[in-house]
């Protein structure tokens, strides 16, 4: 067997998925890093030794605020164009705006107010709170729940005592929890109401206005964000909705007294369709209508007023208009028109004049900047540089000038401008914009792997027998990886990594295609063009591989998924024995032997066999089914799903309060478990494995039960309320950090001594001292070959040793000395599942080890996984003898793509019978803290323990993939033994698994092809999820259904690929055990 | 009767059965439509969605008055060996036994697919009656109350006469009909069809239409390289 070049070829495929990934997700979800720090009064001491010495102190601007941000206001709609004499329903229907700034130019102003992507509501509301470009993924520690952490403006009103009063979406309530003086938030999730929450505000929203027990408003309405999602822009619903806010913004404007700001905004725009999310400019330019009962503008309409209010400059100027300190990461520069350009000669009492402002912005921008550009590493070194530079210049220029008491330049003020501006610019080209060019990169690299996987998965025996083939092309794209990265250097002087990799891995693949098309045209013996649709496309697996790769792309079926893949796994499951039933091999022949004994081959299983696999076929789809059934009662709830119920077996024992449900969780959790390491310690002896005192052996025997002991003694402890033995509260403690302990510690022997030495075959020579030495057991024309090297000899007598072992395999069935001969019988325990008992083994330990990172109830749903893993193999196995009862395999070892797809959708389907979801508040983050209740230093080892929490049913089904090509050959030998009991010679049939020794070639080919398979299936869907979040990035659901899932089928497939390799190395490990073992056999047996 | 001269290759006798089947199922799509069509008329309020168990239950009811009328008019069930009374009672009680059997077969399939289990035990158990009428009946029909003969129906050779082969084509429609009915449920779009079990009744009825339509047109096209195996 050929080793290194399968795990090499494994791993390239793995790469090129990796690089794909990473290419699409670094163009898709922008990251940036949070810094927790706040700003604080202090940090805002003006220069030049001001008068009053704590800004926050002095008298602001305006002591009030009203804030109503109608969600999904667009520019369009706030525009008022009295030439239009047939407005559209969305023209034309908030004429307050045009009417304030008409006949009070200095009082009001109306800009586009140009959002940043992503434009959902989640990230706009962050973003004009915080100042900054939130992403799709902000970099925090508050990964649990959503709340900002980061510096904003409620927090800094909080600080100075400003009474936040907030009514409306409730997003607000869980981005600023406990953060308002008073909140009024009502259910913003249901798209099709549209007025629920407008209705709810109005309803307070006055009588607030005129109390006066606030003073910052927040007022987020959304029906018009409804109603473009619901009807779109141009329809009358929207003319409705946009009346009924003229009106409400005519009562604000009414009630509003002298020294109180009101800012009109909205959050986002929306397309003609009315989404929103992307970054077209119908989606990011919002409108903005300031407005304030005093003069507002010192001039009006003087100086150039900018033409578009970029939605980050919010921040500063409500900041500092309100007299408090701007949030430490706002990035955002102070409107200039709101602030008078000399401080003396303005109209207003206390403002803070033009250069003063944009100083005092200035120098938190740059304290930002240097603070984020020390945590992270992703804004360009060089424009960091400059920006610094620049920096450094106007401020000597501006304290130099305040030094000696001139007034600012207006070239100061414009530089200073400038400087916020590329500021922004900066860290907006960072955060801030898709990559289209790495999208579809990622994308083209994904599509080429996913082809180049079913291509290669096709031609496995060929790879097998010239591993030599693909060494070519693959030094070529490595070269050609090379020379981009030199290109880049000399064009840009620097190189840019994902450019790399996206060059050599598109390279290879295209050459690699391009190599295996010639390889097919020259093998005419393959019969099959290269384009014709192979048999693959027509098959049933490939319709539910199809109709689960489409369900990624909608949002319902993403939202149902655990529904869905149960669904289609049913569907496939049912296809196997009606399809066997549909070529005849189900029944056993019914018609009378002696009428079609001339006209039909003799079949090769004897009718009584015949009738037994089918009884398996069938009653392994019973168990099968049922715990598909079964399983469906451990899901969790998306926040979609309105009426689903969580599992109660997701509740830790520890919450659950009657004490019977706890007992009775407690006792149905121990039984699973005591069930999951009996019967794989029953199956292991079963098939003899348990017999030597091997490593492996002694994990099986005592480690695994050890394990489960722990497990069920940690369960108990943790269940244990708090209070109820006082004087056991120290052993508590200490039995909930050790106990973990002991099971990772046991886990990691395990597995430590499984690798060490895999092989749990226990040899014997049985009651055969004396006749050995008379008795040569190799017959003689191998003996005499002894010019012959010991390898070719090797070769030549394992097949004598498997034709003695064979009556051995059975557990506890002594080796039978063959009738009349006085030869001696080796016996060999465990020979026949020499590859699988290993791999069982790893199984059930890593189980026992996820199942510890899990709720206790989950062992109910981990025993349903190991059901339903063997169901699905003795189905697999039963199905493979039925349809090759008519003759010999026709293609080796190789494992059809129904199985594993089956495997595949199971693999999913258990992610959500453990209770996953693909959504981020349901990461179990509990699973950081088994065994280490205080927490951690590092974030590795949490990041760890969530990651091998949240898939492991990908992991587990990864490991076991081998065991579909393993299991009809563990099953073989019933069908021999019936073969026999039918008069026919068994013999060939009985050495199970050793029939893979044999032909190393196809046993090679049918692992590699196996593993290809299964990463062709689980990279498909990948595609489809990243196809889905490339084609509806402007869909409502995108932040919220589609990128999250598409970072779990990602993650997901990283962890698989892994333990593909994982199970596959293993089983590479104990063809070299069984070899040595092999040789180490030959001296004694020869001798 | 006919069915033991169809494996002679004589074309006008194929015609002539052919004509025959295609005339049946016209008429047994007629009673579907009839069975939507008269209620309609009939009772004030009559709706295929809103009134969904009446239009289901009519519909289930005129596929089997019609299928065992036809079937009977036309002798394609098997020949009966004994002619006695008893014989007789025993097949009807067994092909009665098998029918709800098959009910409650399809009542499970149904439930393991993921309806729920109790809240709507009554829509799923129509469902299951409707599949009933459009499938089993039709084996009970075509070849007696005789499991083993169904099983064996549905394989690749295992098609005895144009009616087995008809057989397997309406019930498959049907079967996949009410597969692809569940389709739609999960989305989000509110319509009234998409409520429990509408859209999977609509489906197998509709299946059932394609295969009543496809059949006879298929064996036609077909009819040259179909040859059954004489019982
Ligand atoms: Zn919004
Ligand atoms: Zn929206």
């Amino acid at each position: 067997m050929k080793k290194l070049p399968i795990l090499a070829l494994l791993l390239w495929l793995c790469a090129l998925f990796y690089v794909a990934i990473f290419l699409f997700v670094s163009g898709f979800l922008l990251v940036r890093l949070e810094v927790n720090r706040t700003s604080t009064c202090g940090d805002v001491l003006l220069p030049g030794g001001r008068e009053h010495g704590d800004f926050c102190q002095g008298q602001p601007r305006f002591r009030r605020a009203v804030l109503l941000i109608i969600d999904a206001l667009k520019i369009d709609f706030a525009r008022f164009d009295p030439a239009n004499k047939e407005p559209r329903p969305f023209e034309n229907k908030l004429p307050v705006l045009e009417e304030m700034t008409s006949s009070k130019p200095s009082h009001a102003r109306l800009f586009p107010f140009r959002a940043d992507p992503p434009t959902t509501t989640m990230q706009r509301i962050k973003g004009f709170t915080t100042g900054s470009l939130p992403t799709f993924i902000d970099m925090g520690n508050n990964f649990a729940s959503s709340a900002i952490l980061e510096d904003n403006l409620v927090h800094q009103l909080g600080e100075v005592g400003k009474r936040v009063v907030f009514m409306g979406d409730d997003t607000w309530e869980s981005l600023f929890p406990k953060k308002f003086h008073r909140s009024l938030p009502f259910p913003s999730f249901n798209v099709k109401d549209l007025h629920t929450v407008d209705n709810g505000i109005l309803q307070h929203l006055y009588n607030t206005m005129v109390g006066d027990d606030w003073d910052v408003l927040l007022a987020h309405f959304l029906g018009v964000d409804h109603c473009g999602h619901r009807f779109g822009p141009d329809h009358p619903a929207m003319a409705e909705k946009l009346t009924q806010m003229d009106e409400v913004i005519r009562s604000v404007v009414d009630r509003l007294q002298d020294d109180t700001l009101l800012v009109v905004m909205g959050d986002h725009g929306m397309t003609d369709t009315g989404d929103h999310g992307g970054e077209s400019q119908r989606e990011t330019d919002a409108a903005i209508f300031l407005y304030s009962p005093s003069p507002l503008f010192p001039e009006p309409s003087s100086q150039s007023d900018p033409e578009v209010v970029p939605q980050t400059d919010l921040v500063p100027t409500l900041a500092l208009l309100l007299g408090i300190p701007i949030p430490y990461s706002s990035v955002g520069q102070v409107l200039l028109p709101l602030f008078p350009a000399h401080r003396h000669t303005a109209g207003a009492p206390a403002g803070l004049s033009q250069a003063e402002a944009l100083w005092i912005n200035a120098k938190q921008v740059n304290r930002f900047l240097e603070t984020y550009s020390s945590m992270a590493k992703d804004i360009p070194p060089d424009s960091l540089s400059r920006l610094q530079a620049d920096f450094s210049r106007l401020s000597s220029e501006y304290l130099s000038m305040v030094n000696e008491g001139r007034l600012p330049s207006p070239e100061l003020v414009a530089s200073l401008q400038r400087y916020l501006t590329s500021v922004r610019d900066t860290c907006r080209a960072t955060w801030a914009r898709f990559n289209p060019a790495k999208m579809a990169a990622g994308i083209a690299v994904l599509a080429c792997a996913c082809v180049l996987c079913y291509v290669l998965s096709e031609m496995s025996s060929a790879l097998v027998r010239e591993p030599r083939l693909l060494r070519a092309p693959l030094l070529t794209a490595a070269a050609v990886g090379v020379c981009v990265v030199a290109g880049q250097l000399v064009v840009q002087g620097y190189a840019e990594g994902s450019w790399c990799l996206a060059a050599a891995a598109l390279s290879s693949e295209v050459l690699v295609l391009w190599r295996t098309r010639q390889t097919r045209k020259s093998n005419a013996a393959e019969g099959r063009g290269w384009l014709t649709l192979p048999d693959f496309f027509m098959t049933p697996a490939f319709l539910v591989l199809l109709l689960r790769c489409a369900s990624l792309l909608s949002d319902s079926y993403v939202i149902a998924e655990g529904r869905v893949v149960t669904f289609l796994l049913f569907s496939l499951s049912l296809y196997i024995p009606f399809r066997l039933n549909w070529d005849g091999f189900l029944v056993p022949p019914v018609h009378d032997p002696l009428k079609h004994a001339g006209l039909l081959p003799s079949p090769g299983l004897s009718p009584s066999a015949v009738r037994r696999e089918s009884a398996a076929v069938l009653a392994g789809l019973g168990l099968l089914v049922a715990s598909l059934y079964l399983s469906l009662s451990f899901h969790g709830c998306r926040e979609e799903q309105g009426s689903c119920q969580p599992s109660p077996f997701l509740w830790p024992l520890s919450r659950v309060q009657d004490s019977r449900v706890k007992n009775l969780h407690y006792v149905l959790s121990l039984a699973s478990l005591g069930a999951w390491s009996y019967t794989l310690r029953r199956w292991l002896r079963h098939y003899g494995n348990l017999n030597s005192p091997g490593v492996a052996v002694f994990t099986a025997r005592w480690i695994l039960p050890l394990l489960s002991v722990c497990l069920g003694l940690h369960w108990a402890v943790a269940a244990t309320p708090d209070d109820s033995f006082r004087n056991l509260a120290e052993l508590i403690a200490l039995g909930q950090r050790a106990l973990p302990m002991a099971a990772f510690a046991l886990l990691g022997l395990g597995l430590a001594l499984l690798s060490l030495d895999p092989l749990t075959v226990f040899i014997k020579t049985r009651a055969a001292a004396p006749v050995r030495s008379s008795a040569s057991p190799p017959p003689p024309r191998y003996r005499a070959s002894t010019g012959i090297s010991p390898q070719a000899e090797l070769h030549h007598l394992i097949p004598q040793l498997y034709q003695r072992m064979r009556r051995s395999l059975e557990e506890g069935e002594p080796a039978r000395v063959p009738e009349g001969e006085g030869r001696p019988a080796v016996e060999a325990y465990g020979l026949g599942t020499v590859y699988s008992a290993p791999l069982v083994l790893l199984v059930g330990l890593l189980g026992l080890g996820l199942l510890l990172l899990h709720p206790e109830g989950m062992a109910l749903s981990f025993l349903l996984m190991m059901l339903e893993m063997g169901a699905m193999l003795q189905i697999h196995a039963s199905s493979v003898t039925l349809n090759n009862q008519q003759g010999a395999r026709l293609d080796g070892f190789a494992v059809s793509w129904t199985p594993l797809v089956l495997w595949s959708l199971a693999s999913t389907q258990f992610f959500h019978a453990t209770g996953h979801l693909p959504t981020f508040p349901s990461i179990q983050w509990a699973a950081a803290f088994v065994g280490f209740p205080g927490g951690h230093t590092g974030t590795m080892l949490p990041a760890t323990l969530v990651t091998l929490n949240t898939f492991a049913s990908h992991i587990l089904f990864a490991v076991a993939c081998p065991l579909l090509l393993f299991w009809p050959l563990v099953c073989e030998v019933r069908g021999g033994r019936g073969g026999r009991g039918g008069g026919e010679d068994g013999d060939d049939n009985a050495i199970m698994e050793m029939r893979l020794r044999e032909v190393p070639q196809q046993f090679s080919s049918a692992l590699l092809q196996l593993s290809i398979r299964y990463l062709f299936i689980s990279g498909a869907q990948v595609f489809a999820s990243v196809c889905a979040a490339a084609i509806l990035r402007r869909h409502l659901m995108v932040w919220k259904v589609f990128a999250p899932k598409l970072m779990f089928e990602a993650s997901g497939f990283l962890v698989s690929s892994v333990f593909v390799l994982v199970g596959v190395t293993l089983v590479m490990r104990v063809d070299v055990a069984v070899g040595r073992w092999f040789q180490r056999l030959l001296p004694d047996v020869s001798r | 009767m006919c069915r033991h001269q169809a494996n002679i290759p004589d074309l006008t006798m194929w015609d002539q059965e052919i004509r025959q089947m295609a005339s049946s199922h016209a008429i047994m799509a007629s009673g579907v439509f009839m069975a939507t069509v008269v209620p309609a008329v009939l009772v004030p309020g009559f709706s295929v969605y809103g009134t969904h168990l009446l239009w289901l239950y009519s519909v289930a009811g005129s596929v089997t008055v019609v299928n065992i009328t036809l079937f009977w008019l036309l002798g394609v069930s098997p020949p009966t060996k004994k002619n006695t009374l008893n014989y007789k009672v025993s097949r009807l009680v067994r092909s009665c036994l098998y029918l709800l059997l098959s009910c409650l077969f399809f009542h499970t399939v149904v439930v393991l697919y993921g309806a729920p289990l109790l809240e709507t035990a009554l829509e799923t158990f129509s469902l299951a009656v409707l599949l009933t009428s459009l499938t089993t009946l039709r084996c009970v029909c075509v070849l007696g109350p005789n499991v083993q003969a169904w099983i064996r129906v549905f394989s690749r050779h295992g098609a005895m006469s144009v009616w087995d082969t008809s057989l397997q084509m309406v019930v498959g429609c049907s079967i996949v009909g009410a597969w692809l009915g569940a389709f739609p449920i999960p989305l989000d779009w509110d319509r009234p069809w998409q409520v429990w079990p509408v859209s999977c009744s609509l489906g197998s009825v509709i299946g059932y239409l394609t295969g009543l339509v496809v059949a006879p047109a298929w064996i036609h096209w077909h009819r040259k390289q179909l040859t059954y195996k004489s019982k």
